[in-house]
């Protein structure tokens, strides 16, 4: 399963930002990932589709070091990240945004948004921020988990923008949203993804995966089974839909 | 019904609940932090404190500093030890059930009286009094010392829960109470955070122990027999509530106080039908937020 994954390399000539080989994650005694292998270019909106339990959540999980039992090779910008603690993989510069958006209830809006400590320069000034997401401007003394779905959803992306992270793991930030804020979350990603953030995205929803992304990865079972460009995916809608069994 | 009340009575006891009430609101204080970072339910704190305070009287008889530099000292020795302990004893355990921590916490308490009764006996030691006389208020006579021991716990306690609400140190404390593993995710050196945290709590236990030595004598069990109440105090206000354990704390020091004018026979045990009645209340506590229930 992994030659052919390394087979399909995509089409641009970016060098890989991120590079997953053969990665292998537990949680305690139980594995979920068996041979994890794709690569992430620079600049890419690389999307993790596939069944639920199919292992995309625990790839990112990993990526960052939460799974802590893990084998293979994890390296970003020339770093291995496998057998590193999780707060280092962070201070190398990736931004993760976890599927229950972890909103924190003890803390403010302002103080969810400035939490993460900026790492690096490059990240988004306040202002910048605050342009693109206004309502957490309007709302910022309320306490975080006050805020809407979306409105919580838009907060756990943004509280990770001006750290200076230039990769970002994005885990369904479309899970469980009114159509009209998915919609908006599609045009924050496209407009991240043109201010240069290189973005794993893990996704179930289709149409909204074929909006945003350049390459799909496809899971099932902890491997990647197959990878497809974005006009792969366009042409050949039927190969992707006996994967998801939709 | 209550003839024979004199005031001096009334506000004496009143001054020495609120005075216990200042050592049980910086002791349950220690142990709600440590409680909410770490979920260690830490039994060494009654020997902590007693640290502090030998660690005082060792400072005065054989170096000759006085309390007010063992003010600052003798917190700052208890909190490296602390930080140690956290290191090596406690963060192997992190992973596993917190009975093993609490037991941990336990055998260390019984391992630290033990050295301190073994090398000083059981009889308490002096520690003179820095500030004495006192000021006839008319109604009542007031030490300086007794004032100045709850003025600078009210203001301990003050500036603890200032750090902790409105500092951003306090954010990543408050963040990582309630998941640890995002506050790691965003590059934050968590285990660093707890070892520091937990020093924190104990030299807090160590402070109030020297505050403790010109009151009551240094003796290695002052700490576990207070330790019964402050838990007491703890469970009542909430586990992990930071404001609950100090505002219960003098509370309960109070109405401990207060029983002792009214019905001297119930003042020992008042503290823990308190609690009986809370837990049947509110068994989260007076002061749990909703998502702690």
């Amino acid at each position: 399963m992994s030659s052919l994954a390394i087979s399909k390399t995509a089409p641009t000539a970016a060098p890989a930002m991120l590079s997953i080989q053969d990665l292998n994650s537990w949680y305690a005694e139980s594995k979920v990932l068996h041979g994890m292998t794709f690569d992430v270019r620079e600049g890419e909106l690389l999307t993790l589709i596939g069944r639920n339990g199919a292992g995309k959540t625990t790839t990112l999980r990993s990526i960052m070091g939460i799974v802590r039992k893990r084998a293979g090779s994890i390296v970003f910008s020339g770093r291995e990240l496998v057998g590193k603690r999780t707060y280092e993989i962070a201070r190398l510069g990736i931004g993760y945004c976890p599927e229950e958006r972890a909103i924190f209830s003890s803390l403010s809006v302002r103080e969810n948004l400035f939490l993460p400590p900026v790492l690096r320069e490059g990240g988004l000034s306040d202002e910048a921020l605050y342009e693109t997401f206004p309502n957490l401007r309007a709302r910022g003394g309320s306490q975080g988990t006050k805020l809407s779905g979306g409105e919580q959803q838009m907060l756990a992306i943004a509280r990770i923008l001006r750290t200076g992270s230039r990769l970002l793991l994005l885990d369904e930030p479309s899970e469980g949203l009114a159509p009209v804020v998915v919609k908006e979350i599609g045009e924050i990603i496209k407009r991240l993804k043109a201010q240069g953030f290189t973005i794993v995205l893990v996704e179930q929803n289709l149409r909204f995966a074929r909006q945003v992304a350049d390459r799909h990865v496809v899971v099932e079972n902890g491997a990647v089974v197959d990878i497809l460009t974005n006009d792969e995916l366009a042409a050949d809608m039927g190969r992707v839909k006996t994967y998801l069994g939709v | 019904m209550f003839e024979g009340i004199t005031s001096q009575l009334l506000f004496g006891q009143v001054l020495l609940g609120l005075i216990n009430g200042s050592f049980y609101a910086m002791l349950s204080m220690g142990l709600a932090i440590i409680f909410g970072l770490m979920n260690v339910v830490n039994f060494t704190h009654g020997a902590q404190y007693m640290l502090g305070a030998f660690v005082a009287w060792l400072l005065l008889n054989f170096l000759g500093l006085g309390y007010w530099p063992s003010l600052v000292i003798a917190p700052l020795v208890v909190a490296v030890f602390g930080m140690v302990m956290e290191r090596f004893l406690l963060r192997p355990l992190q992973n596993l059930d917190h009975l093993y921590g609490l037991l941990a916490t336990y055998a260390v308490a019984l391992i630290v009286e033990g050295l301190v009764r073994y090398q000083y006996g059981s009889t308490g030691l002096p520690y003179d009094n820095p500030i004495p006389g006192g000021i006839n208020l008319g109604f009542m006579f007031l030490p300086y010392y007794r004032l100045w021991v709850v003025v600078f716990s009210i203001v301990t306690c003050v500036a603890t829960w200032m750090l902790i609400e409105h500092t951003k140190l306090g954010a990543y404390l408050r963040a990582a109470n309630e998941k640890p593993q995002i506050v790691e995710a965003f590059g934050i050196n968590v285990p660093k955070m707890m070892t520091l945290t937990y020093g924190f709590g104990v030299g807090l236990a160590a402070l109030s122990g020297v505050l403790a030595a010109p009151i009551y004598q240094v003796s290695p069990s002052m700490g576990s027999s207070l330790m019964i109440v402050v838990f007491a105090v703890v469970v009542i206000g909430g586990m992990g509530s930071i404001v609950g354990a100090a505002v219960t704390g003098y509370m309960l020091g109070v109405v401990e106080g207060l029983t002792k004018v009214f019905y001297p026979e119930a003042a020992s045990v008042v503290i823990f039908l308190f609690m009986i009645v809370s837990l049947y209340l509110r068994p989260a506590g007076l002061f749990a937020s909703k998502e702690s229930v």
